[in-house]
């Protein structure tokens, strides 16, 4: 099928809850799909399990069309599965390369012998892959703390791309930013698209999801009820499928 | 989350009242002269001072702060009660009045480190750890300045009247005393019964539960605790109550240090030192949590009582006090990981 | 100053005037104090009076390097203050013992410090455990380990400071690098010159004691651990955000434990310190407040207690500040008492000047 990413009859409990069941799905490279639904209806608990924070308790995930195992954040980012959340998981005291390379610093000797860290490389690192995804930043200098919502949210997407993302998932990328900073980022991911990266995004906003996504995928109570391409639908639809009015009507 | 098994829970939820009572179990069996009404006095007329302070500490650790002037408030309150006595007497007030002004001026006064403490940590968002370690290095510096370094001595005796009296005096055969030891028991056995210190103590202390537990005001002390931000929303003025809670503590940090005066017969500048970490203690062996919203006074109390069993059981024992440091030590942890392995007491989201 | 480069990389590039004062205000302030006490101060501006200042704030600089590795994580580390004193206890006692076992002395006085180092390991070891492992908050986790420290000091040396060690302690602990005598000329380093006769020992010149080098070198060491290496980024990191720090995949249990374990290591040494500087090992009583002292030193310096900021050097700056005040009041005839108001004032006005101007740290 050629999907970058794929899940197989995922299905995730917690206690006598069922949160995720029995979905399945995939995303191509420079695709963008869509996750969508209420409150409570499991897409979180998806990205997670896809990013290595829960364990699946059934199904399967592919990457890159082979199976693999993925039991902690760490196997996710080793294979270039990047998640970026809503809370962005910035170290605010610290610039914009220090973030972009947060436990991956980069070294250099000193003096012959010392190992000490390489500023100077990680700032111009940064600045190219700031320059790359077409992102401005007044500068790199100034701490994460003193930037705007959007821009930390490009420091998070600048990080993931650095370190070769193949895959990203984005949890409401445009909650709480101003509507010039949501088009920002809405151009962004459609820049990364173009990089041949599959993208998950997560959002309440339907409007932003009929910009950037080629398909939706919908769940409600733990279940894909519905999976849709972009420019066959309408919002009245997916706004019945994601409230169940459409189950009912039926 | 989901409750674990009935009885561990059970367990793991009193362990602090069932700690206490094997430490009584225990040097009830060992200890020297412990078990008996006199040991049992002595135990609870050491708490006093303490038990005001983890008083205090209790309503300032429930909003997510901490005082640690507390200590140094009781020494200041000891110092200043002192030293207006001993003014008051030498200008030729009788000694109950002498005495009752000083009580009444110490209280007014020890608001004062609070007020600062508070406004600090509510107008200026300084944190309490560093706004109150800094108000306790000023009252200390104070209460040396005022002592010149020294004792204040001196206090007319009725304070020794007052701070080593007991509640009821019973002579077998021949009546019963409240408060004054009866003069003409001569030779007779009198059975002294509850320090008077003690039933004040209980009685502040009464007073501090109901207002934490039963009034609105103590509502809003766990609601600031818990999400100072959603208290904030639902209409709180939560500087303000800030504000108070920190002159509440230093008050009852104040009435401490009176009541040391009272004991003691006179001031000392560093009268409260070792309790300023011991109060801490005491309210987290309690199950109070230091990010706030949690604890009760009634469990503080449970904790100075686990500590002051602890201290006179060892000293009656005649073992070297210091064990009792390492103790507490071990105590403190073994609290915290409780708290860590039955969390359902800990209302706490995520 | 290395430091500020960093900082001028953290911070905003363009540093106004005021910036750079409100920033480095407690450097300002030292260099105030020392004016205005040079004035009020009988033989405060004086090379010895300088020396001694800095001789006797070593045990106090070592402890404000532990507290602001463990501040800048967001910990606090309530225990040094008395691990400084196990260390001093277990390692004098430790040289005691061995020395009237006829051990030789560098050989007692070895295991000793290796003995004191080990106890103050063992302390950081355990608070580190509890506080990355069991999630149990810094301020309980080191109250509890200093309770520990307390009582096994006293069991050491039962409240009495330890005498009777090898000889030497003091005359290492306390020599100067460079010996003058300005009237003949001579000088020497490391001992006074073998030409001074006894009566001229007054004239001799004293220039820099030991206790400088093992300053430079410790500052040195740990201000480049925490501004150009690895450990350094990431303490830093796990203070600003614990999450982000996890999900960047470093190892933030093991880091932590670490820090509180170097924490407890500087306190340790500080321990071994006291005891050279003065001859006997002595306990640390409930009034010395160390912890807290060098706690005060750190924020005065600009660290703050939410963790993500603090720099070695300005640490070392506020301890100078309280050190200086403490003299300098002294020497001015003020009552010792002030000092304890005056470090509270300072205190305060630190916390507020973080307040007031957020983002220039």
């Amino acid at each position: 099928m050629g999907y970058v990413l794929e899940v197989r009859n995922i299905t995730k409990r917690f206690g006598g809850l069922v949160a995720v069941n029995d979905v399945s799905m995939g995303v191509q490279a420079g695709e963008v799909v869509g996750l969508l639904g209420d409150n409570g209806a499991g897409k979180s608990t998806l990205i997670k399990v896809i990013s290595g924070v829960y364990k699946a308790d059934a199904g399967k995930i592919l990457f890159m069309d082979k199976e693999v195992q993925i039991d902690s954040p760490m196997d996710a980012l080793a294979m270039g599965i990047e998640t970026i959340y809503q809370d962005l998981a910035l170290a605010e005291n610290l610039n914009t390369p220090a973030n972009i390379f947060l436990g991956r610093e980069k070294m250099k000797k000193a003096l012959g012998f010392l190992n000490v860290l390489d500023h100077a490389y990680m700032q111009k690192e940064s600045s190219k892959i700031l320059e790359k995804l077409d992102i401005l930043i007044p500068s790199l200098r100034n701490r994460i703390r003193a930037l705007s919502g959007g821009q930390r949210q490009a420091v998070a997407i600048s990080r993931s791309i650095y370190w070769d993302a193949k895959f990203l998932i984005m949890d409401e990328p445009t909650a709480a930013l101003g509507v010039a900073e949501q088009k920002k980022v809405i151009s962004t991911i459609n820049l990364l698209k173009s990089h041949g990266i599959g993208i998950i995004v997560i959002s309440h906003q339907m409007h932003d999801i009929f910009q950037v996504a080629d398909r939706m995928i919908i769940m409600r109570r733990g279940e894909k009820v519905a999976e849709l391409v972009t420019k066959n639908t309408n919002a009245d639809e997916v706004v019945s499928l994601i409230v169940g009015a459409e189950t009912v009507t039926k | 989350m989901a409750r674990a098994g009935g009885f561990t829970t059970l367990i793991g939820q009193r362990w602090a009242m069932l700690f206490l009572l094997i430490e009584l179990v225990f040097f009830s069996f060992l200890g020297g002269g412990f078990f008996t009404m006199n040991g049992f006095q002595i135990v609870l007329f050491y708490s006093t001072t303490l038990a005001l302070l983890a008083t205090a500490e209790t309503f300032v650790i429930v909003t997510g702060g901490i005082d640690l002037s507390v200590g140094f408030v009781m020494g200041f309150a000891s110092v200043v009660s002192a030293k207006l006595a001993v003014r008051f007497d030498s200008l030729g007030l009788a000694p109950e009045l002498s005495i009752l002004f000083a009580v009444l001026v110490t209280l007014a006064i020890g608001l004062l480190p609070g007020f600062v403490n508070g406004v600090l940590v509510a107008r200026l968002k300084v944190p309490p750890f560093l706004a109150t370690f800094a108000v306790q290095g000023i009252t200390y510096g104070t209460s040396l300045i005022i002592t010149q370094g020294s004792a204040a001595i001196n206090v007319p005796n009725l304070a020794n009247v007052i701070g080593n009296s007991y509640f009821i005096h019973l002579v077998p055969g021949r009546g019963i005393w409240f408060f004054t030891r009866p003069e003409a028991a001569r030779g007779a056995d009198v059975i002294d019964i509850i320090p008077t210190m003690v039933v004040v103590t209980v009685l502040v202390i009464a007073v501090a539960s109901f207002l934490l537990k039963r009034t609105r005001f103590g509502r809003h002390t766990y609601a600031i605790g818990g999400n100072i931000d959603a208290a904030l929303r639902a209409g709180i003025n939560t500087r303000r109550h800030l504000v108070v809670i920190y002159v509440l503590s230093s008050l009852f940090a104040t009435l401490s240090g009176i009541i040391y005066m009272l004991e003691y017969v006179s001031g000392k500048a560093d009268a409260g030192s070792s309790f300023m970490l011991d109060s801490v203690v005491a309210v987290v062996i309690g199950g109070a949590s230091l990010f706030g919203g949690v604890g009760t006074i009634w469990r503080t109390i449970l904790g100075v009582l686990i500590l002051s069993v602890l201290e006179m059981g060892l000293k009656m024992m005649g073992v070297q006090t210091f064990d009792k440091y390492i103790a507490v030590g071990i105590i403190l942890i073994f609290a915290v990981l409780i708290d860590q392995f039955f969390p359902e007491m800990i209302h706490k989201e995520d | 100053m290395g430091d500020k480069a960093l900082a001028m990389k953290g911070g905003r590039e363009k540093a106004s005037v005021f910036s750079v004062l409100a920033r480095n205000w407690s450097f300002f302030f030292l260099v105030l104090t020392v004016v205005i006490f040079s004035f009020t101060g009988k033989n405060f501006f004086a090379l010895n009076n300088f020396q001694s200042i800095i001789h006797l704030a070593t045990t106090a600089l070592l402890l404000a390097c532990a507290e602001t590795f463990v501040i800048i994580t967001g910990g606090v580390d309530l225990s040094v203050g008395f691990v400084l004193g196990l260390s001093a206890v277990a390692s004098a006692s430790t040289m005691q013992l061995l020395y009237a076992a006829h051990w030789s002395a560098p050989a007692s006085v070895l295991v000793g410090i290796v003995v004191g180092i080990a106890a103050s390991l063992a302390c950081g070891l355990v608070a580190g455990v509890m506080i990355a492992r069991f999630k149990v908050p810094p301020f309980i986790a080191t109250l509890g380990t200093m309770g520990i420290a307390i009582g096994v000091s006293y069991h050491i040396c039962g409240g009495f400071p330890i005498g009777y060690l090898p000889p030497g302690l003091t005359d290492i602990g306390n020599m100067y690098v460079l010996y003058v005598h300005p009237a003949s000329g001579a000088w020497s380093f490391f001992a006074r010159p073998a030409s001074i006769a006894a009566n001229q020992i007054k004239e001799l010149v004293r220039i820099a004691p030991i206790s400088f080098i093992l300053i430079f070198v410790f500052l040195l060491l740990l201000w480049h651990l925490l501004k150009n290496t690895r450990f350094g980024q990431h303490t830093y990191a796990i203070g600003g955000s614990m999450d982000a720090s996890v999900r960047a995949g470093i190892n933030t249990r093991r880091h932590l434990i670490l820090i509180y374990v170097l924490s407890t290591f500087l306190a340790g040494l500080a321990g071994i310190v006291d005891l050279f500087q003065s001859g006997t090992g002595n306990f640390t009583t409930f009034g010395a407040q160390l912890e807290l002292f060098a706690i005060a030193a750190v924020i005065i310096g600009g660290a703050s207690l939410m963790g993500g900021k603090g720099r070695i050097l300005a640490s070392a700056v506020g301890v100078l500040l309280l050190k200086v005040l403490e003299n300098g009041l002294n020497l001015s005839g003020v009552q010792p008492f002030y000092r304890y108001i005056a470090v509270g004032l300072i205190l305060i006005v630190a916390v507020v000047i973080d307040q007031l101007f957020p983002d220039l740290f």
